[in-house]
């Protein structure tokens, strides 16, 4: 695979490095002027890198931005600041022709099946077209599609069908190779199958790993189903509201994860195990995600963590390094899982005694996220 | 008003998570059968409280179809599963398996044009001989459904708290202000601070899992028996989908309500249901209690599911079931899985089997081979691609 067309210095660490990024979304107001009367912040100073090979799973609740990360990376959306490097060359900076060329090693697969492939056009033409966009459609074009749909496991045949003879497998099957009708380096996988059913998302899951041991891609994997993400990934990055709060290889970040949401996030996902399900104990976060609008000042989970402290309002906790790359964001990591889980239960049980009563915290809290979810979702549903 | 007289489920003794004792449940115990009585963590302890012995909810052998165009689509065909007090009855299958329109039907929300053959008691009185009005009665009142979407189940133009008090004033003559005054308990009840203000606030005004409390407690309002609750939490955040299971949890047993919760999500399932029943192509294919359907599935299909998801210890490769399924106006000869069934033989393709006992009494699977299953160690084994027979 050349990377002849990418103007490349010649160092660089990682193959993809994401650093210091950040996205804002203006709000704006009624009237003639529209005028901005605020911004979401979707991420906020993230950092993070990908290796040849790797799959990097990015984990999170729904508006914590990791879609927006995703899109910020491909610069679909311009990054409002911080700094995009593929193969050591700023994408952020690039004019729009050279980030052509730049995109033949980036590509990336929507989340929705039924939304992402134009209903108008066959299957030959929809994975043609990457080919003639970038030059690369030759005498034997057709061959080429062909093969690229043998690869993902359907019949060159199916080429002259169009996307509505296909069900939601197939069709997330033509989407990926859509994109790896360019041979790229990187794919980013928005959440690439969360539309699917169970047995058919296992069918794609093991083409994915296929794929990767053949044509050795970088995989961007953003999901929010933990066990999809535990299966297919080398290191995980777990976001909350705009910030990535733990990342590590992914035993580490699944078996002893340091950070209070990681914690949660992983107690909270069911298991398909009746008797685990039933015995263990599970931290219950109470409330929802603070409003992107107005996040919380020091450390953004604070206002749900239960161990949170007059420090984590004050002073935001930098990403410290515990052994191996594992980097937790937090004043008071976790050190002993099942003790957190009691104290957990402890707060939560307070929370509860008092809030239906007198709280006006809890209540603004309601309000904010509500308008947080209101707010977020005409972002992150942009994609579906 | 006060919340309904219950009886607390830490009253019944036994040590069972099924339920009390064998001599005073006697049926229960033949349907049940001895557990190992695993002591169990408080967190979830609750969700698998006593269940009791009489039955609320009977669906005996449910078809429903659909006249269109290119024929009559079969969405469900013949279903049966009986609903005990306090149930929590898991429906598991993969979209299109039928699962929703049988609860559709139990509710009597189809459309018109349905064809629906079968019985559907509730306490003994068969719902689809009833006259309109009848059912009218027991909708909402008796047996309550919790929608998927909770953007969309409420109506945008009326605050929460006039949805609610509609809730009980069509079922009850009461001044208003009594059934305003039973929506704030309802809500408070549910978890949403501050009820008396909330009650004046319009659905947008409250986020995804702040709706889904509102329609528990529109569903709970009216102190139902039965709750159907159609992929509450499939819209929801991990974090937010914990605390809606753990209160859907709270509400049944503060109501003494049985539920049927309708999933795709098979870990749901495995925390929350007493008994599971697993359909495909509008067939139910698996029937018994969790820990056997989970543990010793003895329908190929569910192996499948379960081979499907990455679980915690795996490492290797996911075993996906092939092709897709059947179309539901063409169903093929036999069983309707056998076209990617590992386990298929003729006699598959020829004969379609009945759902019938397998190894335990309880235990009910529709299958010509469960024997096969059942000597196999692993039973998600059949399942294994060619790329990790390769490797």
């Amino acid at each position: 695979m050349s990377a002849s067309t990418v103007p490349s210095p010649a160092s660089y660490e990682h193959l993809l490095d994401v650093h210091d990024l950040v996205m804002e979304f203006p709000v704006k107001g009624g009237g003639i002027f529209r005028k901005v009367v605020g911004k979401v912040q979707a991420v906020s100073g993230v950092t993070m890198h990908l290796d040849a090979g790797e799959t990097l799973g990015v984990v999170g609740e729904s508006g914590c931005g990791k879609s927006t990360t995703g899109r910020a990376i491909l610069q679909l959306h311009k990054p409002t600041s911080g700094s995009v490097k593929l193969r050591g060359s700023e994408l952020t900076t690039m004019s729009n022709e050279d980030l052509r060329a730049v995109r033949r090693n980036l590509q990336i697969v929507f989340q929705d099946p039924y939304a992402s492939l134009n209903p108008k056009m066959p299957v030959n033409d929809i994975i043609g077209e990457a080919l003639k966009i970038h030059g690369m459609w030759k005498k034997d074009g057709l061959d080429r599609v062909g093969a690229l749909l043998k690869l993902v496991g359907l019949s060159p045949e199916h080429g002259n069908r169009y996307p509505h003879e296909f069900s939601g497998g197939q069709r997330q099957r033509i989407g990926i190779a859509r994109a790896l009708a360019l041979e790229p380096e990187v794919l980013i996988l928005d959440e690439p199958v969360s539309a699917l059913d169970v047995s058919v998302q296992a069918g794609v899951v093991n083409l994915l790993e296929d794929l990767q041991d053949t044509l050795g891609l970088a995989y961007f994997f953003i999901a929010h189903d933990l066990s999809v993400v535990r299966h297919i990934s080398d290191r995980i990055a777990v976001m909350y509201l705009g910030k990535v709060v733990e990342t590590g290889t992914r035993d580490a970040v699944y078996y002893e994860p340091k950070h209070p949401y990681t914690v949660a996030l992983l107690s909270a996902a069911p298991e398909a195990d009746p008797e685990s399900e039933r015995s263990r104990q599970r931290i219950m976060l109470t409330g929802d995600v603070p409003s992107p609008l107005n996040p919380p000042s020091g450390c953004r989970f604070r206002t749900r963590c239960w161990k949170a402290q007059d420090l984590c309002a004050a002073e935001e906790p930098p990403p410290i390094d515990h052994g191996a790359g594992h980097l937790v964001a937090c004043h008071f990591p976790v050190t002993d899982i099942s003790a957190e889980t009691a104290s957990a239960a402890i707060h939560a049980a307070k929370l509860g005694s008092s809030s239906p009563e007198s709280p006006a915290v809890a209540a603004s809290r309601e309000t904010a996220a509500a308008a947080g979810r209101d707010s977020g979702g005409g972002l992150s549903g942009g994609g579906r | 008003m006060t919340v309904p007289p219950t009886t607390p489920p830490d009253d019944v003794p036994g040590g069972s998570i099924y339920g009390p004792a064998a001599e005073e449940a006697p049926e229960l115990f033949q349907v049940y059968g001895s557990s190992s009585g695993a002591e169990l963590a408080p967190a979830r302890a609750k969700s698998v409280s006593a269940v009791g012995t009489a039955e609320v909810l009977k669906v005996e052998d449910l078809t429903v179809g659909f006249p269109t165009e290119d024929g009559l689509v079969r969405a469900v065909r013949g279903v049966s599963y009986t609903l005990h007090e306090r149930e929590v009855l898991g429906i598991v299958g993969e979209s299109g398996s039928g699962k929703s329109v049988s609860s559709m039907a139990v509710m009597g929300l189809l459309p018109k044009g349905a064809r629906i053959t079968g019985n559907i008691s509730f306490r003994g009185r068969n719902i689809l001989s009833m006259s309109k009005q009848e059912q009218r009665s027991l909708r909402g009142r008796k047996i309550a459904m919790i929608f998927q979407d909770p953007m969309t189940a409420m109506n945008p133009v009326y605050t929460v708290g006039f949805q609610l008090a509609e809730a009980v004033l069509s079922h009850e003559v009461m001044p208003k202000k009594a059934a305003m005054a039973r929506a704030e308990e309802m809500l408070g009840l549910v978890g949403i601070p501050q009820p008396k203000e909330r009650l004046n606030s319009y659905p947008h005004e409250f986020s995804g899992g702040m709706r889904q409390r509102v329609m528990i407690a529109m569903a709970v309002i009216n102190n139902p028996d039965v709750i159907i609750a159609d992929e509450p939490t499939t819209a929801l955040d991990v974090t937010v989908q914990a605390q809606i299971l753990e209160k859907l949890i709270e509400v049944k047993d503060a109501f003494n309500a049985a539920i049927v919760l309708i999933t795709h999500d098979l870990g749901v399932v495995a925390g929350m249901a007493h008994r599971t029943l697993v359909m495909y192509a509008g067939r139910p294919v698996e029937l018994g209690n969790t820990e056997d359907v989970f543990y010793s599935p003895r329908m190929p299909y569910t192996a499948g599911l379960l081979g499907s998801i990455p679980s915690a210890g795996d490492t290797g490769r996911l075993r996906p079931i092939t092709g897709a399924p059947p179309s539901l106006i063409n169903l093929p000869d036999g069983c309707p899985f056998s076209p990617r069934c590992p386990l298929a033989t003729d006699v598959c393709r020829t004969v379609e089997p009945e759902l019938a006992p397998t190894d335990a009494p309880d235990h009910l699977g529709a299958c010509h081979h469960w024997d096969r299953l059942a000597a196999a160690p692993d039973p998600t084994a059949f399942f294994r691609t060619e790329s990790e027979a390769r490797r």
